[in-house]
């Protein structure tokens, strides 16, 4: 393993065991350090990815090793934006976990050098692939406050005041804070969407070619878009806001490595190991 | 300086005394003065300052002659109370020294409270101890003794979780409710009913910003005299249905034998309102609240047996908390120890030296007187030389006196020196 990949996955090992302290002994500077040490390897990780693509010359997102770097990176990199914005600091301990775990499996999977590949080249693609990522780690995020608005309110109505009763914020705030995150998410998403589109259209010469991946992405995006919609309307929140957030990341997960590994597609290069 | 002074605390507290008594002897801030100006007389007594509130009495006091000095306090009490000694002595209880220490720092840290950790005892023993700085009734000893005190009782808040979790259903209704809401501001509220606790809960919750009150009574006219009371909005009683949309907290403490909120009514609403989130807090009994509201989704029902329940469980925690309070305690009771008794090497040092150096000067004396033919400069020599001798052999004592040896030891090194150069004679 490159020792630069290592140091990257020491510091979000090192900031996975300090929100989880953080978690049983809610010192305030735990979760500061744990900020800080996601925050250092956040830093590292971007210089690695950078080095990577200098050296290699194509954007990494030619295997499942390069792919899914890039999604730790962009979960790590949002995460961080978001913690600075709302200070929901618990979602430290699903985030940080999170980051670690995506960037172990990737380091364990092989890095055979790709062949050059002309169409990995192109400034519409790299928006594309960085739209995505960014916008789906958003969504990523927005599971995490939905899983722990579930966990809090299971505790609230349930009137068993447990471990986490104390631990965790207000159901306004994870609700508030999920909330903010699919909206971001949904609309980098979007625009992640629609350079793919034109993308599509420069290379193939059409928007859309009823690819797998291309069908489940647009599923995707009518979920969140019926979400939104609902919310806004209706005023669909908490509970049930939730419970979509959770269940559209499930079908992002699908969409990102499910159709790849199920389905065959032009996204297949992605997720070759 | 001969014997040491002590440091004596007499008073009586909720677990000693009835509340009877408690009221009976309870002093006001005019007595406080006139009793530390009485106390200040009296030779027995060095430093004084006397504390009252609802739970306990207590004077703490520095003194020369404890036997004379406790006497002298219980009859003025009785004096002043017009309550003769023998029907308050049995609840008195007298700590002398370390336990003294002990039962301030502990009173201050509210681990002698009734409820623990309720945060109004250290304000109520600053106050008494300002008291006793104006009358110049407190000296070295007490602002000391009273610095670390206050020391101690923010320690343990912060290191400890016994302030933390409320132990009143009001407040623990309020702190659901901030798990739910986060803040409570532009929060509306609406009561439904009167009675003290929930009155209480809505207090909280306009301390804590919530903005708009309604309040609704069977009776008109007392829902008035609320509303106006918490700058809100009476309703009739059969508005309340209607108010559901727009409020988010509801506090219902009435006598109804039925529901005054349904499952249906809330469930109605839930699209009206956005699907935000509402917050009941039924305190009354038989129930206001239909308890199957708490099944609807963004509604949540807490009824009096809920909270008594929180409260219950966040008692036990404080005490869990007042454990590791009473460590700090201990700590401190054994710093203090030792600052005290630093008190008494200094003045034997002192004493020390200044016996060596009489003896010095007396025998130098003696010895020029026969030695007329030494030149001034000579004397000069011979004094140096003095001065020299004395300091070397004080200089081991003096460090073994000054060093941090455990201190019971420590006070056995002071007791023999003093023998040894027979410095308590010297002074009386």
């Amino acid at each position: 393993m490159e020792p630069v990949l290592l140091v990257v996955i020491i510091f979000y090992m090192l900031s996975t065991i300090g929100y989880l302290i953080y978690l049983f002994l809610q010192k305030d500077y735990l979760q500061k350090s744990g900020f800080y040490l996601l925050a250092t390897g956040f830093l590292c990780h971007t210089v690695e990815l950078g080095y990577q693509f200098v050296q290699s010359g194509h954007f990494p997102v030619s295997n499942l090793y390069e792919t899914l770097s890039l999604a730790a990176w962009a979960i790590a990199g949002v995460f961080l934006l978001f913690q600075y914005r709302y200070r929901l600091k618990i979602l430290g301990i699903y985030a940080a976990p999170l980051v670690t775990f995506v960037m172990v499996i990737a380091a364990r999977l092989p890095k055979v050098p790709s062949e050059t590949q002309t169409i990995l080249n192109s400034v519409w693609l790299v928006v594309h692939v960085v739209a995505i990522f960014i916008g789906e780690a958003a969504l990523a995020l927005a599971c995490g406050a939905g899983l722990l608005y579930l966990l809090q309110e299971n505790n609230i109505k349930s009137k068993k005041r447990g471990f986490f009763f104390k631990r965790l914020p207000s159901l306004e705030l994870l609700d508030h804070t999920g909330y903010a995150c699919i909206v971001t998410g949904f609309t980098i998403m979007t625009f992640g969407l629609i350079t793919g589109l034109i993308y599509a259209k420069s290379i193939w010469g059409r928007f859309w070619s009823w690819d797998p991946k291309e069908v489940w992405s647009g599923i995707t995006w009518l979920l969140y878009a019926a979400l939104l919609h609902q919310r806004l309307t209706f005023g669909w929140r908490g509970r049930r806001a939730a419970i979509m957030a959770i269940i559209g990341f499930a079908v992002i997960l699908f969409t990102f490595l499910g159709v790849n590994f199920f389905l065959k597609g032009h996204h297949g290069d992605f997720t070759r190991l | 300086m001969g014997s040491m002074l002590d440091i004596v605390l007499l008073g009586l507290n909720h677990k000693t005394a009835s509340v009877a008594l408690r009221e009976c002897l309870a002093i006001s801030e005019d007595e406080t003065s006139v009793a530390l100006k009485a106390f200040q007389e009296l030779p027995a007594i060095r430093e004084v300052m006397l504390f009252s509130t609802c739970n306990r009495v207590e004077v703490l006091m520095i003194v020369q002659e404890k036997k004379n000095a406790v006497g002298a306090v219980k009859d003025f009490l009785s004096e002043l109370k017009q309550l003769p000694v023998s029907e308050f002595e049995k609840s008195l209880y007298i700590h002398e020294g370390d336990d003294a220490v002990r039962h301030v720092f502990r009173v201050a840290a509210s681990l002698d409270s009734m409820v623990v950790g309720e945060p109004q005892i250290l304000g109520q023993i600053k106050e008494a101890y300002q008291m006793a700085a104006t009358k110049k009734t407190s000296g070295v000893l007490l602002n000391k003794l009273l610095h670390r005190t206050f020391f101690v009782a923010k320690r343990i808040r912060t290191e400890t979780g016994i302030g933390d979790n409320a132990v009143s259903i009001s407040y623990a209704a309020v702190e659901l409710g901030r798990k739910i809401f986060g803040t409570f501001e532009g929060k509306k509220v609406l009561l439904i009913g009167a009675g003290e606790m929930a009155e209480l809960a809505v207090e909280h919750l306009i301390r804590n910003r919530a903005e708009d009150i309604l309040v609704a009574n069977r009776t008109f006219e007392t829902g008035v005299d609320l509303a106006m009371k918490f700058k809100g909005q009476a309703i009739r009683f059969d508005e309340i249905e209607n108010a559901l949309k727009q409020v988010d907290i509801i506090i219902s403490s009435t006598g109804s034998p039925n529901y005054v909120v349904t499952r249906d009514h809330v469930k109605g609403i839930a699209r009206r309102r956005h699907n935000r989130p509402l917050f009941f807090i039924d305190i009354a009994v038989p129930r206001d609240i239909d308890p199957e509201i708490n099944r609807l989704s963004n509604s949540y029902v807490y009824d009096i047996d809920d909270l008594q329940g929180i409260v219950d469980e966040n008692v036990e925690d404080r005490n869990k908390e007042a454990i590791k309070g009473e460590r700090i305690v201990d700590e401190a009771v054994i710093s203090f120890r030792r600052w005290y008794e630093n008190l008494e090497v200094t003045p034997t040092i002192v004493e020390l030296r200044k016996k060596i150096e009489e003896v010095a000067k007396g025998e130098l004396k003696k010895t020029q007187h026969t030695l007329r033919h030494l030149s001034a400069d000579d004397i000069m020599a011979i004094n140096r030389m003095t001065d020299a001798m004395v300091n070397k052999i004080l200089h081991d004592p003096t460090m073994l006196l000054k060093s941090n040896e455990r201190h019971q030891e420590k006070s056995v090194y002071l007791d023999v020196t003093r023998k040894l150069f027979k410095l308590d004679n010297n002074t009386s």
